[in-house]
């Protein structure tokens, strides 16, 4: 069986991607074949640290959009009564139908309202999925949202699908936030790893991600990243909550540096080594006890 | 009045921090924070709440079991996949449906219902540099955009009926529905931009986005001396766009340190650098020339 584990944070910027290429590589190092997929689809930045990466494939990802023929169209609207995101208009005066695809989510609800087989259904695009070989471990699949749509959470499950799992261990790095990308994001998950900061931002945003863990009922615990940037607050909200701190990686601004210039792997400070390996040591440890 | 919207595409580069010491500058204005997914803004702002709405969220079905007769036709119009067969009977799995009730329409023995999840609130405060919309998403729900033209709306409303100058909008991360509802039909995007390849990379999707909604874009590079040559490469990047670049703040936990404090970088440090700077870049954005790329696209399409 393939182990999932998801990288999420809340609050953006925390460290999410660095971890997760981390968990990559290091779990490649103790011999896991393991894959990463990109799931932050608006903003995919995994396969920037690959500058030698090779793509293997690359494929569109369409929504179906719903078109009416106004040949057959009665102007009945039982479709605007079926569709509830309000992307149909019809106005029968002027034999007008259309359908305002940035709002259509695909459910197919008037298609099947149509008394007159009038509306049938088009690919229109979404953005793309992407396989990479990236010179070591299984590769990388990223899910790249085309800008101006809003199916994250379509091309997520997609995303998901169309490789089919692969190799022993998965690593999903999660969009930003608690709503709906991020849940498809934890869906199957076996186990999460929260990527927080030390900063009352940090903190406020780890809260809600917890708050959600416990409504899905996923086993969690915590990375805190740029340690010692701030203040002692989500120690303390930890330690009360009883959840676990998988790893402390300190605040350091050379490799932050480093970081920012595409240079993840070059320059690991040994102390942040240390702290990788402690935690794909517990993570492994908790997808053992599954 | 004018309407400015804080970007960036990349998460974590800095949004808030600037959105809040803005704030502290802007006299005569109303505060949104359009990041309902995660709102930070009122960790600096405080605001005290004069108002509490509920803000109704998508539909949510769920199957009666009793009435069920195990036909299966919710579950072959699904597009969703939320339709399981589990121990015998058919479920629906709340975070996997989108809300569109064609399973209730289409079953036969009316054995499903909907309902509208009531787990988003939304509130009109006071701070103490002015009123201030936001809200507080509940966990897992749907992010569609709706709930941030709400807000927004309000504070269109709010700084009308007070005659104020300005509108602040603190934005999401990311380029998907809550960016797009916070981009339309504002007046000026200021971008906060963090010099890193990722940071970049972002940016340069969300130029995109907003230049689709024909929105006047200013910027400020954020942590600019963490990484030199990046900050070189976004200065090209800006300059080939024509977006002009306000400022390059350096990298100074001075500002992690007020946030720690619960106040903006311009109230814990009023003589720093960084005060300085964004002093000028309030200046800048709120200038009348500021809006004439504007002005030529968005009246006339």
């Amino acid at each position: 069986m393939v182990k999932k584990i998801v990288v999420a944070s809340g609050k953006g910027g925390t460290g999410k991607t660095t971890v997760s290429l981390n968990l990559y590589r290091r779990f490649s190092m103790d011999g896991e074949d393991v894959v990463l997929y990109d799931c932050d689809v608006e903003e995919p930045n995994d396969a920037l640290f690959f500058p030698e990466k090779i793509m293997i494939e690359n494929k569109p990802v369409n929504q179906l959009i719903p078109v009416i023929d106004s040949e057959k169209c009665q102007f009945c609207r039982k479709c605007v009564t079926y569709c509830e995101f309000n992307a149909i208009v019809i106005i029968p005066s002027v034999k007008l139908a259309q359908v305002n695809s940035d709002l259509c989510h695909s459910c197919g609800a008037c298609s099947v309202a149509c008394p007159f087989d009038a509306i049938i259904e088009k690919p229109e695009s979404i953005g793309q999925i992407a396989k990479y070989d990236i010179g070591f471990g299984q590769g990388l699949l990223e899910g790249r949202l085309q800008i101006g749509s809003s199916m994250q959470t379509m091309l997520i499950k997609e995303l998901k699908n169309e490789f089919p799992e692969q190799g022993s261990l998965v690593i999903y790095d999660a969009p930003p936030g608690t709503s709906c990308p991020v849940v498809e994001t934890v869906a199957d998950a076996d186990y999460v790893i929260l990527v927080t900061e030390p900063t009352p931002f940090g903190l406020h945003d780890l809260k809600l991600t917890v708050e959600l863990l416990d409504e899905l009922e996923k086993p969690y615990g915590v990375v805190i990243n740029k340690s010692g940037l701030g203040n002692h607050e989500t120690h303390e909200f930890l330690s009360r909550k009883g959840i676990e701190i998988l790893g402390e990686i300190p605040f350091s601004r050379e490799y932050a540096a480093e970081y920012a210039a595409g240079n993840l792997f070059e320059n690991v400070p040994e102390e942040f080594e240390t702290v990788y390996q402690q935690i794909t040591g517990k993570v492994g440890h908790h997808l053992a006890e599954l | 009045m004018k309407e400015i919207t804080i970007l960036s595409g990349k998460g974590g580069t800095g949004k808030t921090s600037i959105t809040a010491a803005l704030s502290s500058i802007a006299v005569e204005a109303v505060f949104c924070d359009n990041d309902v997914d995660a709102a930070d803004l009122h960790l600096i702002l405080q605001p005290e709440m004069r108002e509490q709405y509920i803000f109704e969220g998508a539909w949510v079905a769920s199957i009666d079991a009793d009435k069920c007769d195990g036909c299966g036709i919710c579950q072959s119009n699904c597009r969703f996949n939320a339709i399981h067969f589990l121990h015998g009977q058919y479920e629906i799995n709340p975070y996997q449906c989108e809300g569109c009730r064609l399973c209730e329409r289409t079953c036969p023995n009316g054995a499903i219902t909907s309902t509208r999840s009531r787990n988003n609130e939304w509130y009109i405060s006071d701070t103490r540099f002015g009123p201030m919309v936001h809200a507080h998403m509940g966990p897992g729900e749907e992010n569609s955009g709706k709930l941030v033209t709400l807000i927004r709306n309000k504070a269109r409303e709010l700084a009308r009926d007070k005659q104020a100058s300005y509108i602040l909008n603190d934005g999401p991360p990311g380029i998907g529905c809550s960016a797009i509802a916070s981009v339309s039909g504002t007046d000026q995007v200021l971008l906060v931009i963090e010099p890193t390849l990722s940071g970049l990379h972002d940016l340069q999707r969300l130029v995109k986005l907003v230049n689709s909604f024909r929105v006047p874009m200013a910027a400020l590079i954020n942590k600019h001396d963490l990484n030199l040559e990046v900050t070189k490469q976004v200065e090209i990047f800006l300059e080939n766009k024509q977006i002009p670049l306000l400022a390059r703040i350096p990298f100074d936990d001075t500002v992690v340190m007020a946030m720690i404090e619960g106040k903006s970088v311009i109230e814990f440090a009023p003589d720093s650098t960084i005060t300085k700077q964004l002093r000028e870049v309030w200046r800048q954005i709120t200038k009348e020339e500021s809006l004439t790329y504007g002005k030529s696209f968005i009246h006339h399409n």
